[in-house]
């Protein structure tokens, strides 16, 4: 394999399982164990690996985290476009996410706060006073179904035969 | 108390002599114990993906519960020759020379029945999927065995073939990617085993269940080698490749006349494959080739492991090049194959197949399928440590 192709399969296996051991993947990929760390850390270092999270099923959980989507329409400016506006927005430790994308709107938010009102006051006082925000719209998650391509309701695992030709 | 030996001995005497398949021992001792971890499953541990599934669910809504064409419906047959075509080389036309099966293992019954006259020769090569030698017995043919070995990395030898052709010799039946040791056939081995069926003029008979699970760039169907397109009959299906084992969808392409003998034995013992099943096969074309590469990748992570494991422990074995199965060598241990699978999971509740389940030169072998997850396979791989430890 390339260095460039050990690469692709090695963040591939981590967006899989953010906990996989440099030796599993060295093993899974016929790989040496020291090349492989040594790949990962110059992939920490140089920023294409940003860090690693658990996906947590909230709802499994007590607190009371609230989340929501939001679409703002944004003024582009002539030097930028929507650069400076979503690199603002981007900055507040609320914001989980920022998207620019094609469609009605231009930025897509994703927003993670302790109440419905938290939310709500953030984009009130802080979001939609944005110079070049034209305007937003607010979409608070009532059930997640799946997310991070895993489903949150586990299907029933069929056993198969134990032994079979 | 009923005598069954009077009056007569019912069930008929090419039946009898059966012997029972070795895996069905093995699984039934499985059977009654907890906590086995299986390396014994020839069959992907993948559910079938949701958008063949949900094909069926339609299929299904739509009332398509009906009785298909007796070659099985036709866009599905299009399908295939297209598929086969643009990824094994051979073509054929789907109106005459192409029939959809239960299975791959009906499409095998089929072929050997279709080809063989009561006394006709057919070579194969063992160790191999424990259905061989008695389909041939079940068409009244004699099966002759060619044992293939780790060091020829389990690939016939086009001198063994030679050696084993006689004036009755009419079928050779190929079977690569192989279960149970994940041997593969180059090209060249094709080229040259080609020569020898056209020599004889042999029927080839090829079982590519496991043509999409090979771990290099495949090489192109014993059929595409020239003057072979007229006498290779090719096997395949979906069960392997796209984790659809239950659907029992399998097919055959081959010449018109060998489709024709085998469409008649089709039609007056199954009729047709199931319907709904046959509209799922074609999702599997339609859409799921980037799933079935997934599912490829993650088998080729495993075998990497599971391969890398039991040399680690001395249970030598060549990297598989194809299917999902790693065959190992256990003469290290003094053991028999059976006594080997019989101790490990008693002791270490860990099932392997014996090697001898896949015929005599299977001793001295087990067969792990890796179709299971890494985590089971790590799992097993410790518990076969300490087996050796203790031994």
């Amino acid at each position: 394999m390339e260095t460039n192709e050990m690469r692709h399969a090695i963040v591939k296996l981590l967006q899989s399982n953010a906990r996989m051991s440099a030796r599993e993947i060295a093993d899974r990929l016929s790989m040496q164990e020291a090349e492989v760390t040594s790949l990962v850390t110059a992939m920490e270092r140089d920023g294409t690996i940003l860090g690693y999270c658990a996906m947590v099923n909230t709802d499994a959980m007590d607190d009371d985290e609230t989340r929501a989507i939001i679409e703002v329409e944004v003024q582009p400016e002539r030097d930028g476009g929507f650069d400076r506006v979503a690199r603002t927005i981007g900055r507040f430790r609320e914001v989980q996410a920022v998207y620019l994308v094609s469609g009605r709107y231009d930025l897509r938010l994703e927003i993670t706060g302790q109440s419905l009102r938290e939310i709500a006051f953030f984009v009130a006082s802080k979001l939609a006073p944005i110079d070049g925000v034209k305007s937003t719209a607010t979409h608070f998650l009532l059930k997640k179904y799946k997310e991070a391509g895993f489903m949150l309701d586990k299907e029933e695992e069929y056993a198969r035969l134990k032994v079979s030709p | 108390m009923r005598d069954l030996k009077f009056p007569r001995d019912r069930v008929a005497a090419h039946i009898s002599a059966l012997p029972r398949s070795g895996i069905r021992d093995f699984f039934d001792i499985v059977c009654t114990m907890d906590d086995v971890i299986s390396l014994g499953i020839g069959e992907p541990d993948f559910v079938t993906p949701w958008r063949i599934r949900e094909a069926t669910i339609y299929a299904l809504d739509k009332g398509h519960t009906n009785y298909t064409s007796n070659l099985g419906m036709l866009a599905l047959r299009q399908a295939c020759c297209r598929y086969v075509a643009d990824h094994f080389g051979p073509s054929f036309n789907p109106e005459t020379e192409c029939i959809i099966t239960v299975g791959v293992s009906e499409a095998l019954d089929l072929v050997l029945r279709a080809l063989l006259n009561p006394g006709d020769e057919v070579i194969y090569h063992e160790p191999c999927y424990v259905s061989y030698m008695p389909s041939i017995k079940m068409a009244h043919a004699v099966p002759v065995a060619v044992a293939t070995t780790a060091e020829q990395g389990f690939r016939i030898q086009p001198e063994q073939i030679e050696a084993a052709v006689t004036p009755k010799t009419k079928v050779l039946l190929l079977n690569y990617p192989n279960n149970p040791t994940g041997g593969n056939l180059s090209w060249d081995d094709k080229v040259a085993i080609a020569a020898i069926a056209m020599k004889h003029d042999l029927v080839v008979v090829s079982d590519e269940i496991y043509v999409e699970l090979t771990y290099a760039a495949p090489s192109p169907s014993i059929a595409t080698v020239p003057g072979m397109e007229d006498r290779t009959v090719f096997l395949h299906g979906f069960s392997k490749a796209y984790a659809m084992t239950g659907y029992r969808i399998g097919y055959a392409c081959g010449p018109r006349d060998v489709i024709e003998a085998m469409m008649k034995i089709h039609q007056y013992s199954m009729l047709c494959a199931c319907g709904f099943a046959q509209e799922a096969a074609l999702e599997a074309f339609t859409g799921a080739f980037s799933e079935m590469e997934i599912m490829r990748e993650e088998y080729r992570q495993r075998r990497n492991v599971i391969t890398k494991r039991l040399n680690e422990m001395g249970l030598t074995c060549r990297l598989p090049e194809g299917a999902f199965y790693v065959f190992p060598s256990i003469e290290k241990t003094g053991l028999s194959a059976y006594d080997f699978a019989m101790r490990l999971l008693a002791e270490k509740r860990v099932a392997v197949v014996p090697g001898t389940a896949f015929g005599p030169c299977g001793e001295g072998h087990a067969r792990c399928s890796y179709a299971t997850s890494l985590e089971e396979i790590e799992t097993a791989m410790s518990r076969i440590d300490e087996f050796l430890k203790e031994l």
